[in-house]
């Protein structure tokens, strides 16, 4: 349980001190966002409507960003090798290594977002409703691009292979997460409806991707 | 038993070449009068001659989808009974797969022009196969990135297992996609169940393709079987180069 803990607190520390991981991803997603106007013109009713959408693609690439060096940084120093023959189960310590990125890269993304939410006229109520759905998606994200982080981890340059497997994974998170935000701004369906779709997906994602990682580091050591 | 038997590459190739021809002869067989019976095939009353697109179209569809379904079988090969020929079977199947999917986006794509007027919408069922081919290209990526061929064997076997599981929740959600924003109006092909005229020689080509796809498959698997070898020589061959 120590164990558990001390690597939780040193995923936390190299987040936010080393390279600065945490907040390069808002920063992306902050990026992201101001693009979207020039690129689509700054007319405020159809930044609305598309609102929910920008922000989640931006979260999307965003929690993606910082995803591929997770568990390579670890393979390269050797710190990795230690975590894996550590008397501890190999999924706790996945699970305990994404909840730390979570907290310093999804969560970050959540807070953001009624700061976004007003540069793209969102209104309080659809605001809220996006970063509820980020709150409840952003944790599918992580686990299932940790599953791409761990295929990869013994390449060199994963970067851009990590996006192309893990992207075509998280549809159904995107399709709900959107569906919900738009479903409390215009309707006609309820809110409730994809909201909890949306949580059954992403509930679904940590239990897989959790194992997945663990079986993939597993036949990656040996 | 058998499966033990089969373990043993050498045995497993003499096995293979001698099957291999009873197997190509069947699907040169089976073709043929699959397309005999797709060209003698009644035209739709609405489609016209456009509809025997169908005969390529729903069977790589059928195909993209088993592929997958071999691969994952073959995934638990690798990851869990650590079969010798379970990670051969999946490499050779994954372009094949890959092959089938784009021959069905592509059919369907040359089939919705002349019937919807577009060469491509986002209906349901065609995301759901485009989503499939990127995950077939993924796959195809990681065995080409990682050049051990065990360890290569090992990341695209998790992978498949998870887009094993996954897909079914993407179809899913797809669907739903799909329905929330527009009705089913269009796709709805014909809406009735089809002919008796045209359910024959789809049938008759779906045996064709399967037979088609097993033979490539197993050839394949002779193939990586004989390039493996070649590369543990030539490793053997640097290796006593160096040593002495």
């Amino acid at each position: 349980m120590t164990a558990l803990a001390a690597l939780f607190v040193r995923d936390l520390r190299l987040a936010i001190r080393v390279g600065g991981g945490a907040l390069i991803g808002v920063l992306f997603f902050l990026i992201v966002v101001t693009l979207v106007p020039f690129a689509i013109g700054p007319d405020l009713a159809l930044l609305a409507q598309v609102g929910p959408a920008i922000l989640w693609l931006g979260a999307l690439l965003a929690s993606l960003l910082t995803l591929d060096r997770l568990l390579a940084i670890d393979h390269e120093d050797g710190s990795l090798d230690l975590i894996l023959t550590a008397p501890i189960a190999l999924e706790a310590t996945v699970a305990v290594k994404a909840i730390a990125h979570w907290l310093t890269t999804g969560l970050p993304l959540v807070v953001a977002t009624p700061l976004l939410g007003l540069l793209l006229n969102l209104e309080p109520q659809a605001t809220g409703a996006v970063a509820l759905t980020l709150l409840v998606g952003t944790p599918a994200l992580t686990f299932l691009g940790l599953v791409g982080a761990a295929v990869t981890v013994a390449l060199r340059r994963g970067g851009l292979l990590v996006a192309v497997l893990v992207l075509p994974l998280t549809v159904p998170v995107l399709i709900f997460g959107v569906a919900a935000s738009n479903a409390a701004i215009v309707g006609p369906l309820r809110f409730g409806t994809p909201f909890t779709i949306l949580g059954g997906v992403a509930l679904m994602s940590i239990v897989v991707g959790t194992f997945a990682t663990a079986a993939a580091l597993r036949h990656a050591a040996d | 038993m058998a499966m033990i038997d089969l373990a043993n590459p050498t045995r497993f190739r003499t096995l293979a070449e001698t099957l291999l021809p009873w197997l190509a002869a069947a699907t040169v067989v089976a073709f043929g009068f699959g397309l005999e019976r797709a060209y003698l095939a009644p035209d739709d009353y609405q489609q016209g001659a456009t509809v025997k697109i169908m005969f390529l179209h729903v069977p790589s569809a059928w195909l993209s989808m088993m592929a997958w379904g071999l691969m994952s079988v073959a995934a638990l090969g690798t990851l869990v009974w650590r079969h010798p020929l379970a990670d051969v079977a999946a490499k050779a199947a994954a372009p094949l797969g890959a092959a089938f999917t784009l021959l069905c986006l592509v059919t369907g794509s040359l089939w919705g022009r002349p019937m919807w007027g577009t060469y491509w919408v986002w209906d349901a069922r065609l995301t759901s196969e485009l989503v499939l081919f990127l995950m077939y290209l993924g796959v195809l990526a990681v065995w080409r990135t990682i050049d051990d061929p065990t360890r290569a064997a090992r990341a695209a076997a998790v992978l498949t297992l998870v887009g094993a599981i996954d897909l079914p929740i993407i179809k899913f959600s797809v669907d739903w996609w799909n329905t929330l924003h527009q009705p089913a109006s269009v796709f709805r092909i014909g809406g009735s169940t089809i002919d008796a005229s045209l359910l024959v020689p789809l049938f008759v080509m779906a045996i064709a393709f399967t037979l088609l796809f097993f033979t490539l498959h197993l050839a394949a698997m002779c193939n990586e079987i004989l390039r493996r070898r070649v590369r543990t020589l030539m490793m053997l061959q640097a290796q006593a180069a160096g040593g002495h």
